[in-house]
C-alpha cells in the first residue's frame, strides 16, 4: 500500500487528503465548514421508459440487478431496517459473486453481526469495500487489515449528506421493505418483516441511479403511507423472505437488570431532574441499548410524579416509549428506527408516533434538523477523554467493534449525557485520550459514572444549578485517575500505519482514522 | 502421585465468566518461568499481568514452571489471589503474597452505626465484588461459607483477603461470614489482619461457638497488633440458636447484632418459607426480644426473591414493625428499597422533634410533664423520640441542633 500523505485536522488528528484515491476534506471544527455550491443531480427519467400500467415487477432480485445492470466497481446500497435478521443484503452479494461481478463497494446504512456471510466476498474480491458501520466480525476482519479498500463511517446524518452532496454516488439501491406495490411504493409497517419505517432507505431513493424495491409482502396499488415513493423507484421484486422477525427485533431494546447500569440510569435521570432539563414541554432522545431504555423509565416515573408532559421524543421507538405516549407522558414520537413490534403497532395505529428519517432529524448539510431541537440526549461511548472527546467505533484495544449510528448527529442536542460505565471489566472508559475521535468534547456536556458525574467545564450554568446535589459531582480528570488506579495505567493499543477506515465528522470532513490493529 | 503434585488449577474461565481469570501450573525441572497468556486485556495489560506472574514465582521461589493464564480481565488482585492458590497446591508455602493495602479501605467501624442492609458477595466471584460499593450498602459481606462451592473454599480466602485490601468498599462496613466451625477458624486467619469490621458466624446456636470465635480472633489480634475492635455477628438459623437467643446475644462485648437466617431455619422447623414469613414469626420476635434484651441490633434474613420489589417492601416493613433495623440484601437493587424502608420517614421525624422540643422546653421551664399541644407525652415515647431524631441527624437528614 502506498504512503498516503497524512495531515493535523483541527482535532489534531492525522488524516489523509485521499481515500480509496478520491480527495477528502480534513475536519476544521464544529460548524466551521462551509460548503457551496449544488446538491448530486440523479439522471433524468420519463414515464415513457416505465411500464404505463406501472408495473415494475420483475421475477427475481438477479434479474433486477441485470436489468439495473449491475457491474465491476459500482456502489451498491442496504439498509440496516431488519437489523441482525437482514436476510437480503447476504442474498444480494451470493447473486453477485454468482454473476461474477467485482469490487463491488457496498454502501450500507449499517452492518451487522448477520452479515459475517459477506467476509468470504470481500476475502475473493466481490466486495472491495465497505463504507458504513463494521460490527463484529467484520469489523474485526477490517481491523486486521483485510479489507482491499479504506472504510469510511459516517453517521445516519452523515450517510445522508454524503449521498445528497454527491460524495458518494449510489449506483443502485437495494430497499427491502416489508410492504410494496408493484410501482414500488414501499413502507415498512405491514407484513412478516415489519420495522416500521424506512427512513435510512430515503436517500438512496431519492439520488441512487438505480431503485430496487424487495418485499415479502406484494399489495395492490397503493401501498400506503408510501414511505419510499415508486416514482423512484425502478423495479419492484417479490421474494419468500426478507428478515427473522425474531431478530429484526433488535437485542438491545430490553431494559438492563445489571444493577450497575440501573445505577446509572438513575443517576442520569436524577441529574436531569436536578438540573430542570426535565419540565413540562421539554424533548429527549431515547436511544437503544439497556441503559437509555432504563433512564427513560426514569424519566417516566419522575414525570408521572410530577405531572410534566414532554412535547416529543426523539429517536429509536420501543414499547416503553410507546406507553408513554399512550399515557399521555409525551405528546409525539419522532421516530427514527423502531426497535419492536409495539414501535411498529403504535406508528400505524397513532397519528402522534411519526416516521422520521435521517433527512428530517441528522443530515447537516439541511436548512436545520430535529436532532438539534431535542433538549437532552443519553447517549453511549466505548470511551471518553479528560476532553470530553468520546469514541464509538473502537475499543481501546483497537478494533473498530461498532457503528456511529446517529450518536454524532444527536451530539447537537442541547444537553448531551453520556452514562457510561468507569471501566469494562478491566478496560478503562474514561482515558487520557480517545482511541479514535468520533465526537469532539465541546459537543458532550456530562459523563455520568457509577463513580461520579463529570459535567463538562463549559457547561458553567449546569454546574451552577448543582451547587448542593447530593449527585457525586467530579471532574473528568479525577474520573481518570480513578479508573487508572482501579484498572492500572493501561499500555497504548499497538498499530500497524495502515489506515482501515476514517471516520467522518458530520459535515462530510475527516475527523479521525482507524489503523490496522498489530 | 508425583505427577499430580506438579500440576495445579485454579480459577474460573468460560464464555460468561468476567473479571475473573484461570490459572494452570505445571512446575517444570528446568526452562525457567514460561507463561502462556491468554487475556481479552492483552494489548493493554499484557506486560504487567506478565511482570506480576513472575513476581509470584518469585516470591514463591518457583524457578521452573508453566503457566498457563486464561483472563477475562480480572483485576491485579484477582490474578494474584488465583495464582497463589494454586502455587499453594503444589508447595507447602507457609507464605502468603499479600497485596498492598489502598489507603481508602483503612476506615474503622463502630459499634452503634447503622446496618439497615448488609449487601451478600459470593467470596469466589470477584466480578461482583468491584462495583459492590457504589450501591452505598450499609454493609458489604464476603461470604465464605454456603455461596462458595465446597472445592473452592481455598480458593475463596485468599481472593477475600485481597480484596478486603484492594477493592474500595466506599465505606460500607466490611465484613465476612466465615464458615461453620472448625473451618470458619481457619477462615479467620485470612480475614482478620485485613481490617475485616464485622464476622458473620454462620449456625450459631451455642456460647461455646462464640469463645472460641473470639479466642481465635483475639490471637490473631494480637499476633498482627491489631487494636481496632473486630466486631460479631451470629447467625441464627436453627430451632436450638432461636432457643439460645439470648444466651447468644450475651456472650461477647463485642457480638453488635444478631442476624436471622431463614432458609435453613425453615428446613430445620421443617416447614416452608413464603413471603409472609409468619411460619417464623415466633423465631423473629424471640431474636428480637433477645437482641433488645441484650443492647444489640435484630438484623432479618435476606428476601429470596430479586424480582419482587414490591413483595420485599411489604416485607421491609413488617421486619421493622416487629423491631428488627436491618435486613440482609442478596442484590444491589434491594438496597434503596430497605434502606426507604427503615429510614424514619419526614412525618416521623417531624413528630419526634416536636416531642423532642416538648420535652426540652418542659425540662427548661422545670415541669413534670411533657404535652405537645393537649396531649401529654410519656418519657418512654420522648425516649422512642430522640431514638428516632439521633437516627435523623446521623443520617444527615436533619441538622444536629447546637
Amino acid at each position: 500500500m502506498p504512503e498516503t500523505k497524512l495531515v493535523k485536522n483541527a482535532a489534531g488528528r492525522s488524516v489523509p487528503l485521499k481515500i480509496n484515491g478520491k480527495p477528502v476534506i480534513p475536519y476544521k471544527g464544529v460548524g466551521k465548514h462551509n460548503v457551496t455550491g449544488t446538491k448530486h443531480g440523479p439522471k433524468i427519467n420519463t414515464c415513457k421508459d416505465f411500464p404505463s400500467d406501472g408495473n415494475k415487477l420483475v421475477g427475481t432480485l438477479k434479474e433486477a440487478l441485470k436489468k439495473a445492470g449491475l457491474k465491476d466497481g459500482m456502489t451498491v446500497s442496504t439498509h440496516h431496517h431488519f437489523r441482525n435478521g437482514d436476510l437480503l443484503a447476504n442474498q444480494l452479494f451470493d447473486i453477485a459473486k454468482e454473476m461474477g461481478v467485482k469490487d463491488l463497494r457496498w454502501f450500507p446504512s449499517a452492518s451487522f453481526p448477520c452479515h459475517e456471510h459477506l467476509i468470504q466476498y470481500l476475502e475473493e474480491g466481490t466486495i472491495h469495500h465497505i463504507e458504513g458501520s463494521m460490527n463484529g466480525a467484520l469489523g474485526r476482519f477490517a481491523s486486521q487489515g483485510k479489507m482491499k479498500g479504506v472504510g469510511v463511517l459516517r453517521s445516519h446524518g452523515g450517510r445522508y449528506q454524503a449521498v445528497q452532496d454527491g460524495e458518494v454516488k449510489i449506483d443502485i439501491a437495494v430497499i427491502g421493505a416489508a410492504c410494496a406495490d408493484p410501482f414500488g411504493n414501499a413502507n415498512g409497517l405491514y407484513g412478516d418483516s415489519a420495522t416500521g419505517l424506512l427512513g435510512f432507505a430515503l436517500a438512496d431513493s431519492q439520488y441512487a441511479d438505480k431503485v430496487i424495491v424487495v418485499t415479502d409482502n406484494m399489495v395492490p396499488f397503493p401501498c400506503v403511507p408510501w414511505q419510499i415513493q415508486g416514482n423512484y423507484v425502478d423495479y419492484a421484486v417479490e421474494i419468500d423472505k426478507l428478515g427473522d422477525p425474531d431478530k429484526i427485533i433488535s437485542g438491545t431494546t430490553k431494559i438492563t437488570k445489571s444493577p450497575d447500569r440501573v445505577l446509572l440510569a438513575e443517576m442520569t435521570a436524577q441529574f436531569c431532574d436536578e438540573t430542570g432539563i426535565i419540565r413540562n414541554g421539554f424533548s429527549f432522545q431515547s436511544g437503544a441499548g439497556g441503559t437509555s431504555l432504563a433512564v427513560g423509565e426514569y424519566f417516566k416515573k419522575i414525570m408521572q410524579e410530577k405531572g410534566i408532559k414532554a412535547r416529543f421524543a426523539r429517536g429509536g421507538s420501543n414499547k416503553y416509549l410507546v406507553s408513554m405516549l399512550e399515557e399521555g407522558l409525551v405528546d409525539y414520537i419522532l421516530d427514527g428506527q423502531t426497535f419492536d413490534l409495539e414501535g411498529v403497532r403504535s406508528m400505524a395505529e397513532n397519528q402522534g408516533h411519526v416516521w422520521t428519517s435521517p433527512f428530517t432529524s441528522y443530515n447537516y448539510h439541511g436548512k436545520g434538523n430535529f436532532a438539534g431541537l431535542v433538549d437532552v440526549a443519553i447517549l453511549g461511548a466505548t470511551e471518553v477523554d479528560v476532553n470530553f472527546n468520546a469514541n464509538v467505533v473502537t475499543h481501546s484495544d483497537g478494533y473498530l467493534l461498532h457503528g456511529i449510528g446517529g450518536w454524532q448527529n444527536c451530539l447537537f442536542s442541547k444537553t448531551v449525557i453520556l452514562p457510561i460505565p468507569l471501566f469494562r471489566d478491566r478496560i478503562p472508559v474514561v482515558v487520557d485520550e480517545v482511541t479514535t475521535l468520533c465526537g469532539p468534547g465541546e459537543l458532550i456536556d456530562v459523563v455520568v459514572t457509577e463513580r461520579g458525574i463529570a459535567v463538562n467545564p463549559l457547561r458553567t450554568d449546569l454546574l451552577e444549578k448543582l451547587k448542593g446535589s447530593d449527585l457525586p459531582i467530579t471532574t473528568i480528570g479525577e474520573l481518570k485517575d480513578e479508573a487508572e488506579k482501579i484498572c492500572g495505567k493501561p499500555e497504548k493499543a499497538h498499530f500497524d500505519n495502515q489506515i482501515i477506515a476514517v471516520v467522518k465528522w458530520v459535515d462530510g470532513t475527516v475527523l479521525d482514522v482507524v489503523k490496522k490493529v498489530r | 502421585m508425583g505427577q499430580q503434585q506438579n500440576i495445579a488449577e485454579a480459577g474460573n474461565a468460560g464464555p460468561k465468566v468476567r473479571s475473573d481469570c484461570y490459572v494452570r501450573l505445571e512446575l517444570t525441572e528446568k526452562g525457567g518461568v514460561l507463561i502462556d497468556l491468554d487475556s481479552k486485556v492483552k494489548s493493554l495489560y499484557g506486560s504487567s499481568i506478565e511482570q506480576l506472574c513472575s513476581n509470584i514465582f518469585e516470591f514463591f521461589r518457583i524457578d521452573n514452571v508453566k503457566l498457563t493464564l486464561k483472563d477475562s480481565g480480572a483485576l491485579p488482585f484477582t490474578i494474584s489471589a488465583r495464582l497463589e492458590a494454586a502455587v499453594r497446591q503444589i508447595s507447602d508455602t507457609g507464605k502468603e503474597f499479600i497485596p498492598d493495602m489502598t489507603d481508602e479501605n483503612k476506615y474503622p467501624s463502630e459499634r452503634d452505626r447503622f446496618r439497615f442492609s448488609r449487601l451478600y458477595l459470593p467470596g469466589n466471584n470477584p466480578k461482583m465484588m468491584l462495583n459492590a460499593g457504589v450501591h452505598n450498602p450499609d454493609g458489604i459481606i464476603l461470604d465464605l461459607e454456603d455461596s462458595v462451592a465446597p472445592a473452592k473454599k481455598k480458593e475463596a480466602r485468599l481472593l477475600v483477603r485481597n480484596a478486603l485490601r484492594q477493592v474500595n468498599f466506599y465505606g460500607s462496613e466490611r465484613m465476612v461470614r466465615i464458615n461453620q466451625l472448625p473451618d470458619g477458624l481457619e477462615d479467620l486467619k485470612y480475614i482478620i489482619p485485613h481490617n475485616v469490621h464485622v464476622v458473620l458466624i454462620p449456625k450459631c446456636e451455642n456460647v461455646s461457638q462464640i469463645k472460641q470465635v473470639e479466642t481465635e480472633i483475639s490471637n490473631l489480634k494480637k499476633k498482627h497488633e491489631i487494636r481496632q475492635e473486630v466486631f460479631l455477628m451470629p447467625i441464627i438459623e436453627t430451632a436450638l440458636g432461636v432457643e439460645k437467643a439470648f444466651e447468644i446475644a450475651s456472650a461477647s462485648e463485642t457480638i453488635v447484632a444478631l442476624a436471622i437466617g431463614l432458609e435453613d431455619l425453615t428446613a430445620d422447623l421443617g416447614v416452608i418459607r413464603t413471603n409472609e414469613a409468619t411460619e417464623t414469626l415466633y423465631a423473629r420476635t424471640r431474636l428480637v426480644n433477645a437482641c433488645k434484651a441484650a443492647g444489640i441490633q435484630a438484623i432479618d434474613s435476606v428476601f429470596a426473591d430479586v424480582g419482587d420489589m414490591e413483595g420485599l417492601r411489604q416485607n421491609v416493613k413488617i421486619s421493622r414493625s416487629l423491631g428488627f433495623e436491618g435486613m440482609g440484601c442478596i442484590h444491589p437493587r434491594q438496597i434503596s428499597i430497605i434502606h426507604d424502608c427503615f429510614v424514619p420517614s419526614k412525618e416521623e421525624i417531624k413528630k419526634a422533634q416536636e416531642i423532642m422540643d416538648a420535652f426540652y422546653e418542659a425540662r427548661e421551664k422545670g415541669l413534670g410533664v411533657v404535652a405537645v399541644g393537649s396531649k401529654m407525652i410519656d418519657l418512654p415515647v420522648v425516649k422512642r423520640a430522640e431514638k428516632t431524631v439521633n437516627l435523623a441527624i446521623k443520617l444527615g437528614m436533619i441538622p444536629e441542633k447546637p
